[in-house]
């Protein structure tokens, strides 16, 4: 049964390698067009939870849900397979480290999703190409190989080439933290920009300032729990967990 | 008795056959071996444990026995269950398996060199198992191997000339038909040689062009 109306749901959410916990019961609901960011320290399952919605993770226990449907359905083998990739065509997920295709060209990154999997034309996934990378300012690289390209040209890649599936949302595991720190503006501007536009977003971050800028909702996690939550406007100006204090002295102090 | 190389031009049209005989070979096996070695890879890695065992035996089996052997062993043995097969075949059968043993492996380690992000990158937008495999990680493989696999490209043309015996007109054994004519073994082997080493200028030649376009796709 779906669980709510929301655009992603975690319910209970418990994930363990061997015997260290890193979820220990997540609860997340996302209303449509909503913007979460994650915030915590390294190691606190931010990033785990946020794969575990792509399932990329699996979880130990606890239900995910896309837009009323059950990512991690219970199916087994070849039905999980076709379930799966199915939902992960309706999310979009831009990783840390970029993982472009480097053997493809920008246009072949971002058209071969739509091609292969939805059976777009061409003619039609070149268009969708161009017109993705001009609203991420990079028309003129559509020919160039990711290695031409620097750190943040490859991040606002592959955030087109998510877009290109037209998913319900976005989720970024740490989006700029591979980026040197003049390049991180330009991708933060694109998902401004995909803020604007009501994308619902999952953002998992270490950039306190972006987050309480384009967030309308700051988690704070620490030892695979949310110990926090709230507007940013309060969570970043009054937290009320002295864990939150201590985190945010540390990082608005950095 | 000096060497006399007038003796050759007349055998020119037969060592010309050989050399065609040698290319065919070469390049078929050359084709079954590179398909066959990622078929290879693929199954060692991901296939389920019944059909990757007996494929790895397999693989085992070929990289411990000579390539003389299992020449022998195709041509002359199998027709004894009752498959016949041609010369030529048994030839292009016998070293495009010996070679995509060895292609296998080096496409094996290539696979599993390719960034595991690449994997993860493919399938958040919902690309399968295969797909993945087929569009992402295996194009990749192959581009970073292509070194190692040139090299096994010119030890197949080199090695196509065991062949000769089993009966296949290849470069080898069109020379010492003619030696058998004309007794004159030193000259004869070397044009042979050196027609050798002409194909291998050219395939040489040919792999550094595709290695430099794989360069340019980095």
């Amino acid at each position: 049964m779906r669980p709510s109306g929301s655009m992603v749901e975690v319910r209970g959410a418990r994930k363990s390698y061997g015997n260290f916990e890193v979820l220990k019961g997540i609860d997340l609901s996302v209303e449509r067009g909503q913007i979460v960011a994650i915030i915590g320290p390294s190691g606190s399952g931010k990033s785990t939870l946020l794969r575990s919605i792509n399932h990329l993770e699996t979880l130990n226990a606890g239900e995910i849900w896309l837009d009323g449907v059950q990512v991690n359905q219970p199916l087994k083998g070849r039905a999980f397979e076709r379930h799966i990739n199915g939902v992960r065509q309706q999310m979009g997920m831009v990783f840390q480290h970029f993982n472009l295709f480097p053997h493809m060209t920008v246009r072949d990154n971002i058209t071969k999703g739509p091609i292969v999997l939805k059976g777009m034309g061409r003619d039609e996934a070149d268009a969708l190409a161009a017109q993705l990378l001009a609203k991420v300012g990079l028309a003129d690289k559509i020919d160039s190989y990711p290695s031409r390209l620097s750190g943040g040209q490859k991040q606002r890649v592959a955030i087109a080439r998510a877009l290109a599936m037209k998913p319900k949302v976005m989720l970024f595991d740490e989006a700029t933290s591979a980026l040197d720190p003049e390049l991180v503006d330009e991708v933060n501007a694109v998902m401004k920009q995909l803020a604007a536009e009501h994308m619902t977003m999952i953002i998992v971050t270490h950039e306190m300032r972006f987050a309480s800028e384009v967030a309308d909702r700051v988690l704070f996690m620490d030892g695979g729990a949310v110990v926090e939550e709230g507007q940013p406007s309060t969570l970043f100006t009054a937290p009320t967990h002295e864990r939150t204090r201590a985190f945010l002295k540390k990082y608005l102090n950095a | 008795m000096g060497l006399d190389f007038s003796v050759l031009p007349p055998y020119a049209e037969l060592l010309g056959v050989g050399l065609w005989w040698t290319i065919v070979l070469t390049v078929s096996a050359g084709i079954v071996s590179f398909v066959m070695g990622i078929l290879f890879a693929v199954t060692v890695l991901y296939a389920p444990a019944v059909i990757a065992y007996p494929v790895r035996f397999f693989i085992w089996l070929f990289m411990g026995t000579p390539l003389l052997l299992q020449l022998f062993l195709i041509y002359y043995g199998l027709v004894q269950i009752g498959i016949d097969l041609p010369a030529l075949v048994a030839g292009i059968v016998g070293l495009g398996l010996h070679f995509a043993v060895y292609n296998g492996d080096i496409i094996r380690a290539g696979i599993a060199a390719v960034d595991p992000g690449q994997t993860e990158g493919a399938r958040s937008i919902g690309f399968g198992r295969w797909q993945a495999l087929r569009y992402v990680v295996i194009p990749q493989a192959v581009r970073n191997t292509t070194p190692a696999v040139g090299n096994m490209m010119i030890a197949l043309l080199k090695e196509s000339s065991l062949v000769s015996v089993i009966g296949i007109a290849e470069l080898v054994h069109a020379s010492q038909l003619a030696i058998s004519e004309t007794y004159r073994p030193f000259e004869f082997y070397i044009a042979a040689a050196a027609l050798y080493y002409l194909a291998n200028l050219i395939l040489e030649a040919g792999l550094n062009m595709i290695e430099k376009r794989v360069e340019a796709s980095r």
